[in-house]
C-alpha cells in the first residue's frame, strides 16, 4: 500500500487529494501544512473581510486523508525517502508531492519589515487590526492581487493608494488603452493611482508605519502598507534536496508533473511547468488532477493552460483571453461609459487570437472559446453585438478554465445524463464551481442545446411559479378556477394548488380558507394547524421575538393541561402544543385568542419567527435593542405568505447569539445601527447569510427587508428557500443589492406598495375563523357526527406527557 | 345493504373532502369541480392515519384524484388505486345524491 505524502496544504494540494480520494485510490495519504488550518478558498479570500468566516472558506478534508497542520517541513531525504519537520519527527513516503505554493514577493527596501502581505487568513487578520486605527493605506503592486488588496483596504475604510511599477495597472491583463479606462474607474472610487512608480523606502517611527517614499522622493502618507507585487515559487525544499529549479525559481517538472526524482512530483505555484510558473486557480487545478492521475497509474499530461481571466475588481469588470497581441486589432473605446474592448485578429482577418475588455466583460464569455478558431462574425458585430448569444461553440472549446470543462463535456451531460439546469451541470461536470465566470455560458449552452429547460410547474401549468405570479399580479386574477381556465388545464394537483394558494395570499392577503381557496390549501394550511403523523395537529401561538409575559405563559400552560396536550419549546423560540384533534382546534384557539394570542403561522409557507437575544436592554455586551427590533419585524411581516417558509433573527452584538446568519434575513447590531444579512439557511445544505448592507438605521433596514422579501416572493421558484434562490439568481448578491438598494430595475415603488398592502390588510386568521360559523363548521372529525372524536387516535404516556400510538 | 345519509349536498365545498362515520367505518366523501360525488376509505394505507379526506383534490391526466396530506401519494377517486404505487389501493364506496342529500353505502 503506497504512502503518499503531500507537502503544503493549499487549494492545489486539496484538489490533488480530493481527486485521489474520489477515484478510489487505495494508498495512505498524509498532507503536511504549515498553516493552522486545512486548505481554503483563495479565489474569494477578500470576502473574509466582509463577513465570510474562515470556516466558510475552508474546504472539507476528504475522508481518509491524514493531516498534520501547523507543521513546517524542513528537508527531504531522497535516499531514505522521508521528509523531516520542525520538531515534529520525520514522515516516510513512497511518493512525495510538493505543493508548497508561492510566497508574496517583498522588495528588499528599508522598512519593508513593517509592511503586510496579502496571502493567508492570518495576513488579513493582521491587516484588519492595523487598519483599525489607520486612515490611509498603500498597496504596492497594481496587478490582479494588488487591486484585490486595495479593494480590501477601501472596504476597511482607509483612503487607499496603489503603487505600480509599469505605466498602467494590471499590465499582464490589459494594454495601455485598457489601463487608462481602468485607471479612470479606480480614481473615480477615490483611490490614488501611482503608475510607473516604485518603492524606495517604507517610513516608520518607533515601529509604526508613517508612509512610503517613492524613488522621485515624494512621500505617500500611510499607516498601513501591503505588498502584493508578484509571487516567488517556494522551491527551497527542492533546491536543498538537489532537485533542478528554474533560473527565476520553480521546481522543474515534466508533462506528468514529475521532477527528476521518479518518486517526487510538484504541482501548483511552486512548479515550473513548460518553463512557466502558474498563479491562477485553473492551471493549478489542472496540474493537481494530472499528478493525481499519474500517481494512480494513469498517463495524463499537462500542456500548459489558458491564462484567460475574467474578474470584477473594485466594481470594474476586467477580462483578458487568448493572446495579448496580434497582426490586426479592432478596438472600441468609450471613456465616458468607461468601456474598452479590443480584439486581436490574424493578418488574414479570419482567426480570433485574443481580446481585452475593461468595464464590460460580455465578450469574454462568448468569445473566449473561439480563440484560435475562425471568427464567428465580423469583429465589429462581436464588439457591439452584445454577448453574441447565437454563437454555437465547437465541442473542444473550453468553457470553464478553472476545471478544464469544454463545451463537448457539457453537451454530453445534457444529452446522456438528462441534465436540464445549471445546478445540474455544475454537479455533473464541476463547471462553474470555482470562480463562476462561465455560468452565463452554461446557461446559454443549455438554451442552445435544445434542452427544453423544465420550468413548467406541473401538467396543469406550463409556467414557472414566478411566471404564474406575474400572470396573477398583472391580470388581477383572484381564483384558481379563473387562472387554470385561462392559463392552464385540468383541475390542478398537490404541486400547483398550494403554489397558487400562496401567490393569491401574497398578493391579496384575504383569509386562506375563504371560498374556493379552502380547497387549495396544503396539508397544514387546510386546518390552520400542523398535521402530525397520526392525523392530530399541533398548535403554535405567535410569541413575537420570543418575548412572553408570565400571564401568557400561564395561559399556554393551562390550555395545554386542560386539553391534555404535549408541550415543547420550538427552535423558533416559542411553544408548540401537540395532540389536538381537529374538532378541538376552535376551542383551543378561542382561549388563546381571548388571552391576546394570535396565529403563529407555523402551518404556513410564511414568516415563522424573528428570534432574538436580549440585546442592549439587559445584556452587558448588547449594542442595540435586538428584542425591540425582533418584535417590530415579526409584527410587520406576520402572516406574509411566501414561496417557502421565512425565518429571521436579530442579534444584539457581533457574538450573534440569535444565530441571525442561518436565517433567510438576519440582523446583527453594530454601534452605528444594523448589519443586514440575507439568504442564510440551516437545513440539509447549511449556508451562512451574506452581508447585504451595513450600519443601516432601523428605517433603512425595514425598507430594505420589505423590498428583499417582496422581490423574493415575486421571483423565486416553488418551494425555493432564499438560499437556493440567491444561488440561482443571475448576478447573485451584487444584482440583488442593485435591485433592492439602488432600484436598478425601477420596481422598488411597487415592492414597497406590496408590503404596505400586506401590513395594512393583515388580520389574524384564527380570530377571523372563530367569528365565521361557516368556516368553523368544517372543524369536525365527522360531518355526520360533529362531536365524535376520531376513534383511531390513541395516546400513551412517556416522560409525563402523551405520545401517539400508531394504529398500524 | 342500506344507504346512509351523511350530509346535505350543498354542505360539500367542491374539491374539499369531508369524512363521515358510517357503520364504524370512516368514509372520505368528495365533490369534484363538475359536481360528481366520490367516496373512499379515509385511511391512508402508507401511514395508517385516517386523513385522506383532508388531501388535495385534483386531476392526473384527466382522472380525478386526491393526494394524501402526509406524504402526497396520489389516489384515483374513481378506482381507489394509488397512481404512484401500483400494488396499493384504498376501498371505494358507492355514493349517491338523493333529494339534495349525500348517501353512502358500506357493505
Amino acid at each position: 500500500m503506497s504512502r503518499i505524502v503531500v507537502v503544503g496544504y493549499g487549494p492545489t494540494a486539496h484538489r490533488l487529494v480530493e481527486t485521489l480520494v474520489s477515484t478510489g485510490f487505495g494508498g495512505r495519504i498524509t498532507v503536511i501544512g504549515e498553516e493552522p488550518r486545512p486548505a481554503y478558498d483563495r479565489v474569494h479570500l477578500t470576502s473574509y473581510l466582509s463577513g465570510t468566516s474562515a470556516e466558510d472558506l475552508t474546504y472539507e478534508v476528504p475522508s481518509g486523508v491524514a493531516t498534520r497542520l501547523d507543521t513546517r517541513v524542513t528537508g527531504i531525504d531522497r535516499a531514505a525517502k522521508h521528509v523531516t519537520t520542525a520538531g515534529r519527527g520525520a514522515e516516510p513516503y513512497d511518493v512525495l508531492v510538493l505543493a508548497t505554493g508561492s510566497a508574496p514577493f517583498v522588495p528588499p527596501v528599508p522598512g519593508a519589515e513593517h509592511a503586510h502581505v496579502y496571502r493567508t487568513i492570518e495576513d488579513l487578520d493582521a491587516i484588519r487590526t492595523a487598519a483599525k486605527d489607520a486612515a490611509e493605506g498603500v498597496v504596492v503592486g497594481g496587478g490582479l492581487l494588488g487591486l484585490e488588496a486595495a479593494d480590501a483596504l477601501r472596504a476597511l475604510g482607509l483612503k487607499t493608494h496603489i503603487v505600480e511599477m509599469s505605466p498602467w495597472l494590471m499590465p499582464r491583463q490589459v494594454d495601455e488603452g485598457g489601463g487608462a479606462v481602468l485607471r479612470r474607474h479606480i480614481e473615480r472610487l477615490g483611490l490614488g493611482v501611482h503608475a510607473g512608480a516604485g518603492v524606495q523606502e517604507i517610513l516608520h517611527k518607533d515601529g509604526q508605519v508613517t508612509g512610503l517614499r517613492k524613488p522621485d522622493g515624494t512621500v505617500i502618507d500611510a499607516q498601513v502598507v501591503v505588498f502584493s507585487a508578484g509571487i516567488r515559487p517556494r522551491d527551497e525544499l527542492a533546491r536543498a534536496a538537489g532537485l533542478t529549479v528554474g533560473p527565476r525559481g520553480g521546481i522543474v517538472v515534466d508533462y506528468g508533473m514529475l521532477t527528476e526524482d521518479p518518486s517526487i512530483y510538484a504541482v501548483g505555484e511552486c512548479a515550473l511547468a513548460g518553463g512557466m510558473v502558474y498563479g491562477l486557480a485553473g492551471p493549478c487545478n489542472a496540474m493537481a488532477e494530472v499528478a493525481a492521475d499519474r500517481i494512480a497509474g494513469g498517463s495524463a499530461t499537462f500542456e500548459g493552460a489558458d491564462l484567460s481571466t475574467r474578474l470584477k475588481l473594485l466594481g470594474v469588470e476586467v477580462a483578458q483571453f487568448g493572446a495579448m497581441d496580434g497582426a490586426l486589432d479592432v478596438t472600441y473605446m468609450d471613456p465616458v461609459a468607461g468601456v474598452y474592448k479590443k480584439l486581436f485578429i490574424s493578418d488574414d482577418a479570419r482567426t480570433l487570437l485574443g481580446g481585452i475588455c475593461v468595464g464590460d466583460a460580455g465578450p469574454y464569455a462568448s468569445l473566449r472559446p473561439f480563440v484560435g478558431k475562425a471568427l464567428p462574425a465580423a469583429p465589429s458585430d462581436l464588439l457591439f453585438g452584445g454577448a453574441g448569444a447565437s454563437l454555437d461553440l465547437p465541442d473542444e472549446a473550453q468553457v470553464c478554465s478553472c476545471n478544464n470543462v469544454c463545451a463537448g463535456d457539457l453537451r454530453t451531460a445534457v444529452a446522456d445524463r438528462g441534465v436540464t439546469d445549471v445546478p445540474g451541470l455544475k454537479a455533473c461536470t464541476r463547471a462553474g464551481t470555482t470562480c463562476g465566470s462561465c455560468v452565463p455560458m452554461l446557461k446559454r449552452l443549455l438554451e442552445t442545446s435544445g434542452v427544453e429547460v423544465g420550468t413548467a410547474l406541473c401538467e396543469h401549468f406550463a409556467y414557472s411559479r414566478a411566471e404564474l405570479f406575474e400572470i396573477v399580479r398583472v391580470r388581477g386574477i383572484t381564483t384558481f378556477s379563473q387562472l387554470v381556465a385561462e392559463h392552464g388545464q385540468g383541475r390542478g394537483c398537490d404541486v400547483c394548488k398550494p403554489a397558487v394558494a400562496s401567490i393569491l395570499a401574497s398578493l391579496h392577503n384575504g383569509h386562506v380558507l375563504e371560498g374556493e381557496r379552502a380547497a387549495l390549501q396544503d396539508t397544514n394550511d387546510h386546518f390552520l394547524a400542523n398535521m402530525q403523523k397520526n392525523g392530530t395537529y399541533s398548535v403554535v401561538p405567535r410569541i413575537p421575538g420570543g418575548e412572553i409575559t408570565p400571564d401568557k405563559l400561564i395561559v399556554i400552560g393551562e390550555v395545554a393541561r386542560d386539553f391534555g396536550l404535549y408541550t415543547k419549546i420550538t427552535g423558533g423560540q416559542r411553544i408548540d402544543l401537540f395532540g389536538a384533534r381537529v374538532e378541538q382546534l376552535p376551542d383551543i384557539w378561542r382561549r388563546l385568542v381571548e388571552a391576546g394570542f394570535e396565529s403563529g403561522h407555523a402551518y404556513g409557507k410564511a414568516l415563522r419567527t424573528v428570534k432574538s437575544c436580549v440585546g442592549s436592554t439587559w445584556c452587558r455586551y448588547g449594542v442595540q435593542d435586538s428584542v425591540g427590533l425582533a418584535v417590530l419585524l415579526e409584527l410587520r411581516y406576520r402572516g406574509l405568505r411566501s414561496p417557502h417558509k421565512l425565518k429571521s433573527a436579530v442579534s444584539g452584538c457581533a457574538r450573534e447569539c440569535a444565530e441571525a446568519r442561518s436565517k433567510d434575513f438576519g440582523v446583527i447590531a453594530t454601534e452605528k445601527g444594523w448589519n443586514l444579512y440575507v439568504c442564510g439557511n440551516g437545513g440539509f445544505k447549511p449556508r451562512h447569510a451574506d452581508l447585504l448592507a451595513s450600519d443601516l438605521s432601523t428605517e433603512e433596514l425595514i425598507r430594505t427587508v420589505d423590498r428583499f422579501l417582496m422581490f423574493y416572493i415575486r421571483t423565486a421558484d416553488r418551494l425555493q428557500r432564499t438560499s437556493t434562490w440567491l444561488e440561482s439568481l443571475e448576478g447573485g448578491l451584487g444584482h440583488l443589492r442593485e435591485v433592492i438598494m439602488e432600484d436598478s430595475l425601477g420596481i422598488c415603488a411597487d415592492l414597497d406598495a406590496r408590503m404596505g398592502h400586506h401590513v395594512d390588510t393583515y388580520a389574524d386568521e384564527w380570530a377571523a375563523t372563530l367569528d365565521d360559523p361557516e368556516k368553523l363548521g368544517r372543524f369536525v372529525s365527522f360531518v355526520n357526527a360533529p362531536g365524535v372524536p376520531d376513534p383511531s387516535i390513541a395516546f400513551e404516556r412517556e416522560r409525563g406527557q402523551i405520545k401517539p400510538v400508531m394504529s398500524r | 345493504m342500506t344507504w346512509t345519509p351523511v350530509c346535505a349536498y350543498d354542505h360539500l365545498l367542491p374539491e374539499r373532502g369531508v369524512c363521515a362515520l358510517v357503520g364504524g367505518r370512516q368514509v372520505a366523501v368528495f365533490r369534484t369541480h363538475d359536481g360528481t360525488l366520490h367516496a373512499l376509505d379515509n385511511r391512508d394505507p402508507f401511514s395508517g392515519a385516517y386523513v385522506l379526506s383532508r388531501g388535495i383534490v385534483g386531476t392526473r391526466k384527466g382522472e380525478p384524484t386526491v393526494a394524501s396530506p402526509l406524504h402526497k401519494q396520489v389516489f384515483s377517486l374513481v378506482s381507489g388505486a394509488c397512481l404512484d404505487e401500483a400494488e396499493v389501493s384504498v376501498p371505494v364506496y358507492p355514493v349517491r345524491l338523493a333529494g339534495g342529500r349525500v348517501e353512502v353505502r358500506v357493505r
